[in-house]
């Protein structure tokens, strides 16, 4: 019998064993004795093609003394694509013959069709290991979305006067971000968000343990920059080390819309307030890198309509397919513009998406949490009024040319509030064609009256009032030019003004008070014009 | 505020092209209309070029009709590129660009000749 040693690709040795005749069965195994690489029988195996009779031979080879010792005779190489994979040993015959011609043929002939079976057999035993390995490495992500998930608020925190919305989507790799919402006393919310640096289990550990300091922390201290210190100084001898957790934590006075916050190093939250985006900066060391470290507390008023959006580094650092981040303007700007169905969260996510491309697999986990403050009866009084924050307010002299003074300024006091372009080159016309209208058919261009303008904004929408003091005469109504009738000469190429600016805004409403005439001009901050 | 407005004529292979520059307004109609006649002296297209015009409001608007109106007259054909996005959606609502097709760009009205 013969027995068939196989090379393994992981060890750098070739082994072969094979049978001799033992005094029961006039066969035994022989030791699988192994040729190193390199070993002059190795290249005399490959050189030959076939099996090699040892008897023989001479060679200045380690392997050959201890194989003939065994007991072995001829040795039949296993080659496939030009590699030893392996060999037979075999003893003397069990005739005691030598072994013929036809023997080493028929050996030959053998091995030359057990060396491929034996390649594909090696390359199946690999391809096991590594799906072993992937399986592995699947289930521990699984282990660590399974914490993350376990962890995570499973309700979103219902309150009067507030809307709490928030997202979590974890990368393949499971980051380490979370989030919280911890109920405190009098009706206040502590509101978390951090991420673990690191991926996977050991992230994943982090960041159950870091949140069961804050949930404990919070509970103890009514300052956001003492449960930061607090969590701190446990975690700094817990952690592993060049692991750290950046963590905002904000406390809200759910009654008198009071923020106070505290940032150990994540990124800054925004308020979209009715004068644009603000930053809500407080500096603060990530937690777990040294103890006794100081965080700075601030607070914020937020006022009815006030939305506070909380990100993750998985947003602004996802990249788009040239390579280019994602980055904090272009959130700011998103978070600048009103989603027209109200929801932030599916805003920024949508945003995000269209900037990555929709099947590019998401770098690091993306986690949003957004907080708004809705209007009540209770605090609308402190509110914007109807009529909106104005923004500027001035006047022009009725000359020719002076509407570009008004398109400039009105321009100005809006960019805080991240209007589309589109939106707003066609407000700047509608600016243009009201003043240059109150100028001319108001004021009967009359340098010393002046136009009036007022910019204000609401949550929804700009408003532009234009104000003349022609004594109030009615405004005509818009109608349509015919272009037509213009062309062959039949009607003036003029009277394109009123027309121009009920195409460009969403609305446009006249009054008249005394001997002044305004014109309201509406732009809604988003949605369909 | 003083008229700021300047043009100058060129020729194409195909015709003729008015380059413009600045605010196209009530106050650019005589400059706009004499440059279209010197244009209308070469035979083919005329091709108005809007890369340097920063402003056009409704006076101007109805400066380019009346541009268009002497077109039609000598049955001339007029076409257009450099409008910003905003003025080309003015040109449409205003149906102007029914009267002359607008390109994307120089190459685009050159090669479309």
């Amino acid at each position: 019998m013969v027995q068939v040693m196989r090379r393994r690709r992981t060890e750098n040795e070739t082994s072969s064993a094979a049978a001799v005749p033992t005094p029961e069965s006039k066969t035994r195994l022989i030791e699988a004795i192994p040729i190193p690489p390199g070993d002059p029988l190795e290249t005399l195996l490959l050189s030959s093609g076939g099996p090699v009779g040892l008897l023989d031979l001479e060679l200045e080879s380690g392997a050959l003394g201890s194989i003939r010792a065994a007991g072995v005779e001829l040795i039949v190489p296993l080659i496939g694509q030009g590699e030893l994979l392996g060999a037979l040993y075999l003893g003397p015959r069990l005739s005691d013959q030598p072994y013929s011609t036809d023997d080493r043929r028929l050996l030959g002939s053998l091995a030359s069709q057990v060396a491929p079976a034996m390649k594909v057999a090696q390359l199946v035993r690999e391809q096991q290991v590594e799906a072993k390995e992937r399986e592995r490495i699947q289930q521990e992500l699984q282990v660590a979305a399974l914490i993350q998930q376990t962890l995570l608020p499973k309700e979103l925190p219902a309150i009067p006067g507030w809307h709490v919305d928030a997202f979590y989507r974890p990368a393949r790799a499971v980051g380490g971000d979370f989030y919280d919402f911890i109920a405190l006393d009098d009706g206040r919310l502590g509101v978390v968000i951090g991420d673990v640096t690191d991926k996977g289990v050991p992230a994943a550990l982090v960041m159950a343990t870091c949140r069961s300091m804050l949930r404990a922390a919070a509970q103890r201290h009514t300052s956001p920059a003492a449960v930061l210190a607090d969590v701190n100084d446990a975690l700094v001898p817990e952690i592993p080390p060049a692991m750290f957790v950046t963590c905002l934590y904000a406390i809200i006075d759910t009654e008198a819309g009071e923020l106070v916050f505290a940032n150990a190093g994540h990124n800054l939250p925004y308020v979209r307030t009715a004068d644009g985006v603000v930053e809500l900066r407080a500096t603060g060391m990530p937690l777990g890198l040294m103890p006794a470290m100081p965080y700075d507390e601030k607070s914020y008023s937020m006022a009815s309509g006030e939305v506070m959006v909380l990100t993750s580094d998985g947003i602004t650092e996802a990249h788009d397919p040239d390579g280019e981040m994602y980055g904090f303007p272009r959130l700011m700007s998103r978070v600048a513009r009103k989603p027209s169905n109200g929801d932030m969260v599916a805003a920024v996510v949508r945003d995000l998406e269209e900037f990555t491309g929709a099947d590019v697999e998401q770098e690091d986990d993306i986690t949003l949490v957004v907080v708004r403050r809705t209007s009540s009866a209770q605090d609308s009084a402190q509110t914007f009024e109807d009529a909106g924050r104005v923004l500027d307010a001035f006047t022009v002299a009725s000359e020719e040319g002076n509407e570009r003074i008004a398109i400039d300024r009105v321009s100005a006091a809006i960019v805080p509030l991240g209007l589309d372009s589109s939106r707003l080159e066609r407000l700047k016309t509608a600016v243009g064609e009201t003043v240059m209208n109150a100028m001319e058919h108001g004021n009967d261009n009359r340098p010393e009256l002046d136009v009036a303008v007022e910019v204000s904004a609401t949550e929804e929408s700009i408003r532009v009032r234009v104000t003349d003091q022609g004594g109030g005469r009615p405004i005509p109504e818009a109608t349509t030019p015919d272009l037509e009738a213009k062309l062959a000469g039949e009607q003036t190429p003029r009277g394109w003004g009123l027309f121009l600016v009920e195409q460009m805004v969403d609305d446009v409403r006249s009054t008249s008070e005394g001997g002044a005439r305004t014109i309201e001009l509406i732009m809604n901050r988003e949605g369909a014009a | 505020m003083e008229s700021q407005f300047e043009v100058n004529v060129k020729r194409s292979d195909r015709g003729a092209v008015v380059v413009m520059k600045g605010t196209v307004n009530r106050a650019a109609k005589e400059t706009l209309e004499t440059a279209f006649e010197q244009a209308t002296s070469v035979s083919g297209r005329v091709l108005l070029d809007f890369r340097g015009v920063d402003y056009i409001n409704s006076t101007g608007i109805a400066v380019i009709v009346g541009i268009l109106a002497m077109a039609r007259a000598e049955d001339r054909v007029v076409a257009a590129f450099g409008l910003t996005d905003h003025y080309r959606e003015v040109f449409n609502i205003t149906r102007l660009a029914d009267f002359m097709t607008i390109y994307d760009d120089e190459t685009a009205a050159v090669a479309a000749g």
